[in-house]
């Protein structure tokens, strides 16, 4: 059998049926013989087995990652990572834990950025649209250069938010960034300055403190728990024994 | 075979399966089924802990050897501290964050220290949402026997209530905070159905929920000028004469110095235990869910409870190799998605408990009627475009924008064709026992989130544990503050660890190596 990269053996050695027919199994020739690839991390080759993830890839290299990793599942943006294919001149950007190696590829984590977030009271503001530009004046000041958009490992059109977020468009622009992993990528390229994650975190917030419509039904369930709505059915069910307990349940279904 | 070969039993059975309704099983069949192949069943996993406050109960040998293990910390260490301050909280997910702000919100000096950036935790990664009992046809009481059915019956009651009590102000909360729940049209809340739900219940963000209260939570801490500690993993508490707690050492991660924090109060919110990999089992967890805060306070003496539990989800991807372990969220099946075996037939209701589900899953490959991989790995069928069927198309992408884009990356359509699932190691149903206010039995030692116990009994409910991450990391976060005013910050001693290795040498010694784990060991030795 070829190399395993996961660190865990499949608890399923015991399966028997399965195994010895033929019937059922997934062609992959590549995890059978796994083939190695040269790839390049931060500018030194090593050879790695083909199809891992850029993570694993950097663990089965030798290298401890402790910053640039995180969830492992694609969704705390922590393994920002630079990257480019063999022979292509185009940098591009993935999520190291969501994407596979091959052959020739080049690669290095993302640093953390410095950008400036800015510190505000969300239940305190005024007028939330006009704030943006107090909090993040540099908003209005984007070229358009459509840089944030290529960069973002989550295909947002991050270039439309920023505009959207300027012209007050505050629930286009939270549906559009529901997406976003706080990775950070659109940040260094842009030419303006301007963080157009942390402007959408922002408006996000802005939108739902403020402009979305406060549920009545759960204002309602909120009064009649304080109401003690619920006393009496509390008390029944609290009281009962164990037996009694479990078969009112058996009755809810 | 080539995979779309295998895949096509699945679309050719589609339409006479769309008939079929299959019943939940009977409770004894139930039993039968989880004895026979949940994986907390397996006898050879487990074994006694020697020594310690749960002495004589079984936990599985990975965490009984990390809990029976050393400190990393030698009994004259330096406790000269770096940082003062009221509340000291431990862990930077939504157990962390929530106990963070509110400890801070009524005036407390806090402190948030963090394994990894603030907010890498597995509270990101929730997507199937969370179960609040704001339908008017629902009621915290059905919320309450749900979850009591769901934990079979070993939840623990009071914490049970003030859970689906506080559960409504909680949303609140966050909607305050900017949190964009999904909307029905008349603008309250939608909720969804989840599996061993008898309403529908679950509040959802899209299928990034986890993601969305978090990028709200991490925000608002930066906000309220918290005090940060980032790369920080705590590896040992610190107690006073009388045993109470009072603070922490930590090792910061990027200079590998140790750092000691006093503080009034801890508050534990350190998560799971995923990354140990439980019976071998790949995980849905962060790389930061080694259990810490177990082995933490089971050194000072804190007792655990259900710590022999733990939720292997029933969809964890196995196809690609790629993405193993990796969710295929729940909230699938509870638009209908069907489990399909390799002869196209389903085989349990989908919306049953998750120790049902994983069971039978388990049960249909070790019968030999699952799909293999050449990895060595089985699985069956999640009938994934089925819900475009059903609902009509464009269903799955724009219900579960996440998932269709984490297997899009590997060339493969989750609404044209289905996936290929095996239950992945998901939660950890037990942890530190608390009170209602989330405190231990070690006065001023708080457990809130994951890392704590006995609320979700030997099964959690689907969509409980986000809010009993707000809940609890609430209270703990409350009364820690509360608390500040009126104390002194006690001495830093390590007299527990001291009792900890004395008991330690009385059995045979401690297990030989140094917990709490911190991170798992991925990187391969070279050479
Ligand atoms: C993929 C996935 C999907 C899920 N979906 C849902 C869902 O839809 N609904 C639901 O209700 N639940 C869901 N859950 C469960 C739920 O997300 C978790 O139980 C919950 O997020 C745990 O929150 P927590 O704050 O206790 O721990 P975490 O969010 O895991 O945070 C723990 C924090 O502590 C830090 N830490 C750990 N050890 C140390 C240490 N020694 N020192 C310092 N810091 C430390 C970690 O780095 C992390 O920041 C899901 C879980 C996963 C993994
Ligand atoms: S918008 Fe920016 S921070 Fe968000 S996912 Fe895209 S690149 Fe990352
Ligand atoms: S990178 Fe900056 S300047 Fe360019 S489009 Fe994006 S926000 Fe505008
Ligand atoms: S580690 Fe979280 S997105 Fe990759």
């Amino acid at each position: 059998m070829g190399l395993r990269l996961t660190p865990h053996p499949s608890p399923l050695t015991s399966i028997k049926m399965a195994q010895e027919s033929t019937e059922n199994v997934i062609d992959q020739p590549e995890v059978l013989k796994p083939r190695m690839i040269t790839i390049e991390i931060s500018g030194k080759k090593y050879e790695v087995p083909e199809g891992v993830t850029v993570i694993k890839a950097m663990w089965y290299a030798g290298q401890e990652v402790v910053r640039g990793v995180g969830c492992l599942g694609g969704f705390c943006g922590a393994c920002a990572t630079y990257y480019r294919t063999k022979d292509d001149p185009k940098v591009k950007t993935c999520l190291a834990c969501q994407m596979a190696v091959q052959d020739g590829m080049s690669f290095t984590m993302m640093p953390p950025f410095p950008a400036r977030k800015a510190i505000y009271d969300i239940q305190q503001l005024k007028d939330p649209k006009q704030d943006l530009f107090n909090l993040y004046p540099e908003a209005p000041l984007c070229r358009n250069c459509n840089a944030c958009t290529e960069a973002c490992p989550q295909k947002i059109d991050v270039r439309e938010g920023v505009w959207k977020a300027v012209f007050g468009d505050f629930q286009s622009v939270s549906d559009m960034f529901m997406d976003c992993v706080m990775c950070g990528m659109c940040t260094p390229v842009c030419i303006a300055d301007i963080a157009p994650n942390l402007v959408a975190l922002y408006v996000s917030r802005a939108q739902g403190a403020h402009f979305a419509e406060k549920p009545a039904g759960l204002e309602t369930r909120i009064k009649e728990i304080n109401d003690g709505r619920f006393n009496g059915e509390w008390q029944k069910i609290l009281s009962m024994n164990e037996k009694e307990l479990a078969e009112h349940c058996a009755t809810v279904k | 075979m080539d995979i779309h070969a295998l895949q096509q039993i699945v679309h050719k059975t589609r339409d006479a399966r769309r008939k079929q309704t299959l019943q939940k099983f009977s409770p004894a069949d139930r039993d039968q089924l989880i004895h026979k192949y949940h994986p907390d069943f397996r006898a050879k996993a487990y074994r006694p802990l020697r020594f310690g406050p749960n002495e004589g109960e079984k936990t599985v040998v990975e965490l009984a050897t990390l809990l029976e293990g050393d400190s990393g910390i030698q009994d004259h260490a330096d406790l000269a501290p770096l940082y003062t301050t009221d509340v000291l909280v431990v862990g930077g997910g939504g157990a962390g964050c929530a106990a963070a702000l509110h400890a801070h919100g009524s005036g407390a000096k806090v402190i948030l220290a963090t394994k990894l950036r603030l907010g890498d935790s597995n509270s990101v990664m929730a997507q199937g949402g969370m179960q609040i009992s704001v339908a008017p046809e629902d009621s915290p009481v059905t919320h309450f026997i749900d979850t009591l059915k769901g934990g079979h019956m070993h939840n623990d009651h009071d914490l049970l209530k003030v859970m689906v009590e506080e559960g409504p102000s909680i949303a609140k909360w966050l909607i305050e905070l900017g949190v964009l729940f999904d909307r029905q049209a008349d603008g309250n809340l939608h909720v969804k159905k989840g599996g061993g739900s008898s309403k529908p219940r679950l509040v959802t963000c899209s299928d990034y929920t986890g993601l969305e209260i978090m990028r709200v939570l991490k925000d608002e801490v930066i906000n309220q000028k918290i005090q940060l500690l980032e790369f920080a993993a705590a590896i040992e508490l610190l107690s006073d004469d009388e045993g109470n707690c009072t603070g922490a050492i930590f090792k910061d991660l990027d200079t590998q110095r140790l750092v000691v924090v006093a503080a009034k109060s801890v508050i534990l919110a350190t998560g799971g235990i995923g990354r140990l990999h439980i019976q071998g089992f790949p995980t849905s967890n962060h790389y930061g869910a080694t259990g810490d805060g177990l082995c933490l306070s089971y050194r000072m003496g804190a007792k655990l409870a259900h710590i022999d539990t733990f939720q292997y989800h029933p969809s964890g991807a196995v196809y690609p190799e790629q993405l193993i372990g990796a969710l295929v969220t729940e909230g699938m099946r509870s638009e209908g998605g069907h489990l399909v075996n390799a002869q196209g037939e389903r085989f349990v209701n989908e919306l049953d408990t998750r120790d049902v589900v994983s069971s039978s899953i388990i049960r249909e490959c070790e019968e030999g009627r699952g799909i293999r991989t050449m990895s060595g790995r089985v699985g069956v069928w999640l009938d994934t475009p089925l819900l475009d069927v059903e609902h009509g198309s464009g269903t799955v992408e724009k219900h579960f924008p996440a998932m269709v884009l984490q297997f899009e990356r590997f060339g493969i359509d989750i609404s044209k064709d289905p996936v290929l699932i095996y239950p992945t190691l998901h939660y950890q149903n037990g942890g530190v026992k608390i009170d209602t206010n989330s405190e231990t039995n070690v006065k001023n030692l708080f457990v809130a989130g994951e890392a704590s116990g006995g609320l979700h009994g030997r099964n959690r409910l689907m969509g409980n544990s986000l809010l009993d991450l707000m809940v609890f990391g609430k209270r703990s976060g409350l009364t820690a503050a509360g608390r500040a005013g009126s104390m002194k910050q006690g001495k830093l001693t390590l007299k527990h660890l001291e009792r900890f290795r004395a008991e330690a040498r009385k059995h045979g010694n401690v297990s030989g190596v140094i917990s709490p784990m911190v991170l798992p060991a991925y990187t391969r030795k070279v050479g």
